[in-house]
């Protein structure tokens, strides 16, 4: 499923929504969330999960074709933990 | 930084861009959680382009251990919910990051 599949499926649910309003909604949403993890925060969404930022030490790396040593700043990247409602029906 | 944002936010940012009543901005929130929800329990991937992918994965059984008693425990085979960032959200997570902490800017030399 694409996100404009997504937004199509809302829109069918939901005939009384203009779709350009379901794509305006299903986009904030994402946008919020990957606003918030730029800010450093997390998102907790209970049952189904937790968007968070998890920090990167600086190391040393290598280019794996050539074997040579390249330093690779600290950084931050996106972590997502499943919710334990959405693990548990998914192996239910 | 270091705030946890949770369903209210998510659903007011909804409130504040379609102006919708409350009620029916959570409950269109809900409702595309439960969308993602049941197209990766049906096996889909769910790509969300400039946010990323969720898929889901099956993983195999394997013996592991009791970390107190050290017993070997099999683990059952299971599904596990995989998210994959885009390129975009971790540019923008590690743009946030490199602002937040001056320190930490990439540099080229070293």
């Amino acid at each position: 499923m694409t996100k404009s599949e997504l937004i199509a499926q809302i829109a069918t649910r939901n005939p009384h929504l203009y779709q350009r309003d379901v794509e305006r909604i299903v986009t904030s949403i994402f946008d919020e969330i990957s606003k918030a993890l730029s800010r450093g925060d997390r998102v907790e969404l209970r049952g189904f999960g937790a968007f968070s930022v998890k920090h990167r030490d600086s190391r040393v790396g290598r280019n794996p074709r050539t074997g040579a040593s390249v330093a690779v700043a600290e950084k931050a990247v996106p972590y997502f933990k499943t919710g334990k409602q959405l693990r548990d029906t998914m192996n239910g | 930084m270091g705030e946890t944002i949770t369903r209210a936010q998510l659903a007011e940012s909804i409130y504040q861009e379609v102006g919708l009543s409350r009620n029916e901005s959570s409950d269109l929130l809900e409702l595309v959680l439960n969308e993602i929800t049941e197209a990766l329990l049906k096996g889909e991937t769910v790509k969300i382009s400039s946010f990323g992918s969720f898929s889901v994965r099956q993983k195999g059984q394997r013996i592991g251990r009791n970390p107190k008693t050290g017993d070997e425990v099999p683990i059952l085979p299971r599904k596990v919910l995989v998210f994959r960032p885009s390129q975009l959200l971790k540019a923008r997570i590690r743009q946030g990051f490199s602002t937040r902490t001056p320190a930490a800017a990439p540099s080229t030399s070293a």
